[in-house]
């Protein structure tokens, strides 16, 4: 099952029939607003997606049970399909599946409540808080803040800090094992003197993950004693030159299916009709994102584009690191997006005349009803600028996040040992080999070249790069039926979630509008040839069907890089998809112009040339 | 407010024939009935003792529940100022765990060299000394307790106690939901500052008279306007919508998340459509206007995530109560009353037509589940399913 599996080693569950054997296996998610149920069946000793079923979710008032929500999205597969799954009782689902009705496996991830919130604390900045920090995102937290001896506030303003945050857990790390204690307790003996309270209830101890220096935990456990529930696992850093975040990631999911979860309204119940323990939704797409990479040994950066978040992913070099970043989203978050962007910075996707105060007030007035979906190709193309900055945003916060190990001892100079300066992200674009999208807006964008354009003005790929989208929004549930149904899921995955859109061909560099950029040679799968002369600021699709191959030899010129160092030749591969091949010559970074008319019409320039949008309405919007 | 547990929201079933005869809305329409019975939890943040009975009457300021949180710490190094070992600074201490300390008061003391060289380690605060760490060498003085109280908010009777954390207040009267709020819970007198609902609130609408009261205009309260009110010290401000970089301006922060409510701005705000000049609701409006007068209870404070929570307006009355049911349980059915919550006809008032099955194409190219709306002209708009809210009257 190779390395994909390395995070959530559940002990095996006592399912109820082996893998081999079953036939109908049922996923939720139980997202913030809507309770998304996918329903996969093996045909002919083929297993696929067989339906979707979904609902509000129902954790707030006035319902505050998740299962009411669970049991309408289920009903409306049974509705769809006539295949009878739910308990008449009410008690869950029918389990096994006996011939006439009823599911062999059931599984769940959640976000819903606002998903798992964390507090790390660790003892530097750069190093074990940071560590810290890659652990709780590892399991699929939002990282509410991290304090860090060094962290530049007071001690007091520490305090009030962690007294407002109402985390629901503390992940606390610090010092290498063996090394001094005191300053790693003095972070503890903060902690404790702000009386953190949990967010679920003020009536149940707050849940505290110990992960620092192994030779203080009993003094760790004297002071925490009876007062938080304690759980104290394996040094995150145990000497400088390791990082070892497993053993905390797999605690904090521990204590979030028994503390946080327990605690949210209905869960209980829930957790009695699932087979395996319920998974955070980050989690379960994260574990998607790792299919991709496992499968085919290449890297990968992923993103799920939420309302509420954007969680990027990245598998390089196979070291897999997820960030979520809270308040980065296309619904709740929306105007979240545009004060971090700013304003300018949405508009500039816009090929349109249309006033600021105008886009801000629509999406204000898309943050205070976040269910409401774009009606108008205006509205559409408004809601696609945004999106490009969540993710341009996301991406930025992630390569905060993978980042080399920090403190480590060097060959290079003695100096060099306790490195504090921010170090690069190896988070390259042209190392990424195949870029995966999800989340709402990217699987349900009308036409399937937008999700590939939106994520290539977002995050900018170099060289070749295959782009692969979630087709129905199934990622998070496949991700957490691979934990016990490997193959199953991948099957799913393969042939109904991911779909290949295609490849980009982008160059690196920067010229003058008009000026040589890249010669594309392409011999396709029936031997002829197409050559095309991309100058810069050119963008072109050139078809070629899913599941086509065809041989490239791309020439830069000599300002521009593909790889093999500028103005260097690359030969490779590409792979056709639903969009097909597309050449990008827009330049690294993107090229915009100052003026804004000459911005809007280069704009109407690409989009219509990659028949991004309906022709007749755009030339009309632009017009 | 508190709230039986309904059924869940049902999805829509899918049928053979071209029409289906019941949809959920996908948002829920805002409150505005003019007399129901409200009832509102009014709950400590951490259990305290409740001061009233089932029964009681309370004002709107009657105090009804009362806790202390632990006082603010405060970590004074102390090993570090006395240049002694964490493991000896017990031997320097001159308080010990448990005890009373003054702000300057020494905790501890250090001397050396028959007196010539001395430390003193005064208390930063007035408090308590909570531990004494000899692994870090940290003394944490704790402040005194800080009491939270909670009041009744609403005039009513008590109806229920929850032990140790707080009341249940029920009142008669009207209740309106607006859509988005800044400032939380504020109490005043209504009185109606526009002729109508489509009239902007400018600043000479303002007077000094408006001082202490709950004013309620029409369309769009402009950047000088809210400054006025803010100025003459009005309690609350209702209105149908105001500009993005007005709100930005006047609250000096932009919005990012909405989780508002602990704004101090010198009023509360609620709009009651949206964000842009938008006509308040001419039900909304009328319905508020009757009022003028009333005392109202207000409360800004949103939450879009994580349990919606929208800012109110309830005016406590006498007059009968409503009859009529909950529009939004009973879903959406043909001759609904619905509001349009998005271009291109935002803000356009009508009743269900049709409720197609079959998914239909959007402008955008997007295949949704729609709905045909009769609009007040008489002009049929089909429109995402999403895009509708439930008018609640």
């Amino acid at each position: 099952m190779g390395e994909v599996f390395k995070e959530f080693r559940f002990a095996m569950p006592a399912l109820k029939k082996t893998i081999e054997v079953m036939q109908y296996i049922l996923a939720t998610d139980v997202g913030s607003t809507t309770t998304k149920a996918r329903f996969f069946h093996k045909k002919d000793g083929v297993w696929r997606f067989y339906v979707a079923g979904e609902a509000p979710t129902t954790v707030e008032a006035p319902y505050e049970d998740v299962t009411l929500g669970v049991q309408n999205a289920v009903r409306e597969v049974e509705e769809l399909t006539g295949h009878k799954l739910l308990s008449p009782d009410g008690s869950g689902l029918i389990i096994p599946y006996d011939g006439k009705q009823g599911v062999d496996l059931y599984c769940t991830t959640s976000s819903a409540g606002g998903g798992l919130q964390m507090m790390v604390a660790g003892l530097i900045k750069n190093m074990t808080a940071e560590s810290a920090n890659r652990a709780a995102l590892g399991a699929g937290a939002i990282v509410m803040d991290v304090i860090a001896r060094d962290d530049g506030r007071q001690p007091y303003v520490k305090i009030q800090r962690i007294r407002n945050l109402r985390p629901d857990m503390i992940l606390l790390a610090g010092g290498t094992d063996g090394g001094a204690g005191q300053h790693v307790m003095e972070i503890a003996e903060l902690i404790k003197a702000a009386e953190p309270k949990a967010r679920l209830g003020a009536s149940y101890n707050l849940p505290i993950v110990y992960a620092g220096n192994k030779s203080i935990r009993k003094e760790i456990e004297n002071l925490f004693k009876g007062f938080f529930a304690l759980d104290v696992v394996d040094n995150i850093r145990p000497t400088l030159e390791v990082e070892n975040t497993e053993p905390a990631r797999r605690a904090v999911h521990e204590l979030f299916m028994e503390h946080v979860m327990s605690h949210a309204p209905g869960y209980n119940n829930l957790m009695k009709w699932t087979d395996i323990p319920i998974m955070p939704t980050p989690a379960g797409e994260g574990m998607a994102m790792q299919l991709i990479a496992d499968t085919f040994k290449m890297n990968v950066l992923g993103v799920g584009l939420g309302g509420a978040t954007t969680n990027v992913y990245s598998v390089v070099e196979g070291r897999f690191v997820r960030s979520v970043s809270a308040n980065l989203g296309m619904s709740y978050s929306v105007t979240n997006v545009m004060k971090e962007a700013g304003i300018p910075n949405i508009m500039r996707w816009i090929p349109f005349k249309i006033e600021e105060e105008e886009v801000a007030s629509r999406l204000m007035n898309k943050m205070i009803r976040p269910t409401t979906i774009p009606q108008t190709l205006e509205d559409l193309m408004v809601e696609h600028a945004v999106a490009r900055e969540a993710l341009r945003l996301g991406l930025q916060h992630h390569r905060t996040i993978a980042t080399r190990l920090k403190g480590v001892q060097t060959q290079r100079t003695i100096s060099d040992m306790f490195e504090q300066a921010i170090e690069d992200s190896y988070v390259q674009m042209m190392n990424i080999d195949v870029i995966a999208g999800t989340g709402g807006l990217l699987s349900h964008a009308p036409r399937r070249i937008q999700p590939m354009y939106i994520l290539s003005d977002a995050w900018l790929p170099e060289g070749v790069t295959r782009m692969f989208q979630d087709s129905v929004f199934m990622m998070p549930h496949l991700g957490v039926t691979s934990t016990v149904a490997r193959d199953a899921a991948w099957s799913v995955f393969d042939k109904d979630c991911l779909l290949r859109i295609g490849t980009s061909v982008a160059a690196a560099g920067t010229a003058k509008l008009g000026d040589p950029c890249m010669v594309v040679e392409l011999t396709l799968p029936d031997g002829s040839t197409v050559k095309e002369d991309m100058k810069f600021g050119d963008i072109k699709l050139v078809p070629l069907d899913e599941g086509k191959e065809a041989k490239a030899v791309i020439t830069p010129a000599k300002t521009f890089d593909l790889g093999m160092g500028p103005g260097k030749a690359k030969e490779a591969t590409v792979i056709g998809g639903i969009a097909g091949i597309l050449l990008d010559a827009r330049g690294r970074p993107l090229y915009f112009p100052e003026e804004d008319a000459a911005r809007r019409d280069l704009l109407y320039k690409w989009f219509s040339t990659l028949k991004l949008y309906p022709e007749d309405p755009l030339k009309e919007l632009v017009k | 407010m508190t709230a039986k547990k309904h059924e869940a929201p049902k999805t829509e079933k899918k049928k053979d024939d071209k029409e289906s005869g019941e949809a959920h809305a996908y948002t829920p329409g805002l409150k505005v009935k003019r007399a129901i019975t409200v009832e509102k939890l009014r709950r400590l943040p951490i259990p305290g003792e409740v001061l009233h009975k089932v029964g009681a009457k309370v004002n709107y300021d009657t105090k009804v529940a009362r806790t202390e949180i632990s006082g603010e710490p405060e970590i004074v190094k102390v090993a570090m100022v006395l240049g002694v070992e964490a493991e000896d600074m017990n031997r320097f201490m001159l308080k010990k765990v448990g005890d009373k300390v003054k702000q300057g008061e020494s905790i501890a003391f250090y001397s050396a060299l028959f007196g010539l060289i001395k430390k003193d380690v005064p208390s930063p605060r007035d408090g308590t000394i909570e531990s004494a760490s000899e692994v870090t060498g940290q003394v944490i003085v704790r402040g005194s307790p800080i009491p939270i109280e909670v009041d009744a908010y609403l005039p009513g009777t008590i109806v229920n106690v929850v032990p140790r954390e707080g009341v249940v207040v029920q009142t008669h009267g009207a209740f309106i939901q607006g859509i988005f709020g800044i400032g939380g819970e504020v109490h005043g007198e209504i009185k109606t500052i526009t002729a109508n609902n489509e009239e902007m609130v400018t600043p000479e609408k303002i007077t000094p008279d408006c001082k202490g009261k709950v004013l309620i205009g029409g369309s769009l309260i402009t950047l000088e306007a809210m400054r006025k009110a803010a100025e003459v010290g009005a309690s609350a401000l209702v209105v149908g919508g105001v500009r993005h970089q007005d709100l930005t301006t006047f609250t000096g922060q932009e919005i990012g998340v909405a989780i508002t409510g602990q704004e101090e701005v010198g009023f509360t705000l609620i709009i009651t459509e949206g964000f842009g000049k938008m006509n308040m609701s001419a039900t909304t409006f009328k319905l508020l206007k009757s009022f003028d007068g009333y005392l109202a209870c207000v409360n800004g404070a949103t939450q879009i995530r994580a349990g919606v929570l929208r800012p109110e307006i309830i005016i406590p009355h006498e007059e009968k109560l409503d009859e009529a049911g909950d529009a939004f349980a009973k879903g959406m059915v043909p001759g609904t009353p619905v509001r349009i919550i998005r271009q291109p006809y935002f803000g356009a008032i009508g009743v269900v037509d049709t409720l197609p099955v079959e998914l239909q194409p959007m402008e955008s190219e997007s295949l949704v589940r729609v709905l045909t709306v009769k609009l007040n002209d008489g002009k049929i708009a089909m429109v995402p399913r999403a895009n509708v809210e439930i008018i609640e009257e």
